[in-house]
């Protein structure tokens, strides 16, 4: 663990986008503190440039945008890592499942995960947070059921390579029942790879939670990145700020998880190190 | 011969991914809260019980739930995907008339970062670790991070309000009457932006991907060959390496087909791009069930035939692979 935490520490573009993601963490733990009144509260005049008052502007309804991007951090980083990390268990679980029992059980189950690769993803998030009705719950709920099956298939991989070791043979001459062999044995020799992937999960449910709350489908009573850009459009000739700045926001996150989700996999896998 | 028994598999492979989909729409349906008579009843205004009963009843939405769902089964595979009273027409005929603009945008980006991905690729893996390599990754890792609606708006800023060289929406510019070739050259000015807020993203992918797998064919032993029997390098790369490296692209473009389509709702709906993705989001908007789960189905029928095609594609590339 020591070693890898080197590595990660080598890897200057990790280490800036850890930075900036604890940059995020900062602003988004603060940010009562920075903006106490909220961020839908008239703040000032509307549409007012970016400038000493307010820093990123202000939008049509008067609104503070820095106000917003702070406070849109943080439904993007819950709704994010909960979505991912919610796609990890389940991913994990099916692919576990596949692996370890092999037989039937995998033909059915790795063509339902295929099943879900091959559809539409986004049109199915839509349609899931449509028919539950859109809340953080919801948009949670359909991010990570679009999400899981690369996590599924990568389980899957990596317990079927692993079936045949020594040590998973021991545990079966011993005695061990299927679920001790998947969560004891097989499962703590696969977390490097699903914690790589996992962290690039994350990355891919903001996009995903910004295109939704884009097209309207994010929770109305709170502040998220593509709900203030979907508000902002109506005066994009007039006013450029207000969709600008919380774009630049999940650039700036989505690229940061990304260098940090490369980084781990790189100090973690050290043998899938690129040449 | 045997290829094309391949292809013959794959095609009855797709049949079930199909019906999956239809399933998954019956589902959703039945998730939904409410039916389509208690929707039906309280846009008609006052309804009585008897009155949504009645609907039920004439809908078939009292029988059974497996009778039901054959019924729906039966109509789909007919193409009667259901009826929007929203905008008073069929939901297939609505969907029909919105394919072409779709597919247009869709494989107008998807060739271009196809082709350009492969390119910027073999460029990186060419020149590995000079400053060309560093600059297209940096490049890369930029577009692979930027949320697709936003890049619309920022090249709707920047090259049509303030540079005036593109339009900011729309298909074609019908108020100048325009005909022919003449056409084509307007709607193509309408397509520029959307094609590449679209295609961006995938141009990122591919070229990371069109990377690795240019690297990995390096220490190959008939690259190894090749260079001792004193090919140039050039040559080893477009006659040797350049075929073999593409085929992991493929099916990485293959796999990613059905995001291209997600991507083309939130393109379309900023654009204004009179597409799939526009009744989508205007189905959204209204809360059209019925037309949104059609898209859904049509536009998941889609990928699988995009699915087909590259399959198609890499069985012509790769003729090892066989039934």
């Amino acid at each position: 663990m020591r070693a890898a935490m080197q590595r990660f520490a080598r890897n200057r573009m990790a280490v800036l986008g850890a930075l900036v993601i604890g940059g995020v963490v900062v602003l988004t733990v603060t940010a009562p503190l920075l903006y106490p009144a909220g961020a839908f509260t008239l703040a000032g005049p509307p549409l007012q440039p970016p400038g000493a008052r307010f820093l990123l502007g202000t939008d049509a309804l008067g609104r503070d945008v820095a106000a917003g991007v702070v406070q849109g951090a943080r439904t993007s980083l819950l709704i994010g890592l909960s979505a991912a990390l919610s796609a990890v268990l389940f991913g994990s679980l099916i692919g576990a499942l596949a692996g370890y029992y092999r037989g039937a059980v995998d033909i059915v189950l790795m063509r339902l995960t295929e099943f879900f690769q091959t559809i539409p993803a986004f049109l199915l998030a839509m349609l899931l947070v449509v028919i539950m009705s859109p809340s953080v719950l919801s948009v949670i709920i359909a991010i990570s059921a679009v999400s899981w099956p690369g996590i599924a298939r990568l389980v899957r991989g990596e317990f079927v390579a692993l079936g045949g070791r020594e040590f998973v043979l021991a545990s079966i001459g011993l005695g061990a029942s299927g679920p001790r062999i998947i969560f004891r044995h097989l499962l703590p020799n696969c977390v490097s790879s699903i914690i790589a992937i996992g962290s690039l999960l994350v990355a891919s449910a903001i996009l995903l939670e910004s295109g939704l709350a884009f097209l309207g489908l994010g929770d109305p009573n709170v502040m998220s990145w593509g709900l203030l850009i979907s508000a902002g459009r109506v005066t994009l000739r007039s006013a450029w700020w207000v969709c600008t700045f919380p774009g630049i926001a999940i650039l700036l996150t989505v690229l940061s998880i990304n260098l940090i989700g490369d980084g781990l996999n790189e100090a973690l896998n050290p043998r899938l190190r690129e040449r | 011969m045997r290829r094309w028994r391949y292809f013959g598999y794959r095609l009855v492979f797709a049949l079930p991914v199909v019906f999956g989909i239809l399933v998954l729409n019956f589902f959703l349906i039945q998730l939904a809260p409410g039916d389509a008579a208690s929707v039906l009843a309280g846009e008609s205004g006052a309804a009585s019980p008897e009155y949504t009963a009645l609907l039920r009843e004439k809908f078939g939405l009292d029988r059974p739930l497996l009778e039901q769902f054959l019924a729906y089964i039966a109509n789909a595979l007919q193409f009667n995907l259901g009826y929007s009273f929203r905008n008073d027409s069929p939901v297939f005929e609505l969907i029909l008339a919105r394919l072409g603009p779709t597919l247009l945008l869709m494989l107008t980006a998807f060739g271009a970062a196809l082709g350009l991905g492969t390119a910027l690729g073999v460029l990186a893996a060419v020149a590995r670790n000079s400053w060309r390599d560093a600059l297209i990754s940096v490049i890369t890792l930029v577009c692979y991070a930027t949320p697709v609606f936003w890049l619309g708006l920022m090249l709707i800023v920047v090259f049509s309000v303030n540079l005036n060289w593109l339009p900011t929406s729309g298909f074609e510019n019908i108020a100048e009457g325009y005909e022919g070739w003449e056409r084509w050259v307007d709607i193509g000015r309408h397509l520029v932006m959307p094609g590449t807020a679209l295609g961006l993203f995938y141009l990122a992918l591919y070229t990371r991907v069109m990377r690795a797998s240019m690297l990995e064919q390096t220490g190959m032993d008939y690259v190894v060959t090749a260079r001792a029997k004193g090919q140039t390098e050039g040559r080893i790369v477009f006659g040797h390496m350049l075929r073999n490296a593409f085929l992991p692209v493929l099916t990485m473009a293959g796999v990613q087909a059905g995001n291209l389509i997600g991507g083309s709702v939130v393109v379309e709906t900023v654009f204004g791009w009179p597409g799939l993705g526009t009744l989508a989001f205007n189905a959204l908007q209204s809360r059209d069930l019925n037309l949104l789960l059609g898209i859904f189905f049509m536009s998941a029928c889609l990928v699988v035939l995009i699915n087909l095609a590259v399959e198609l594609l890499t069985i012509t590339l790769d003729p090892r692979i066989q039934a």
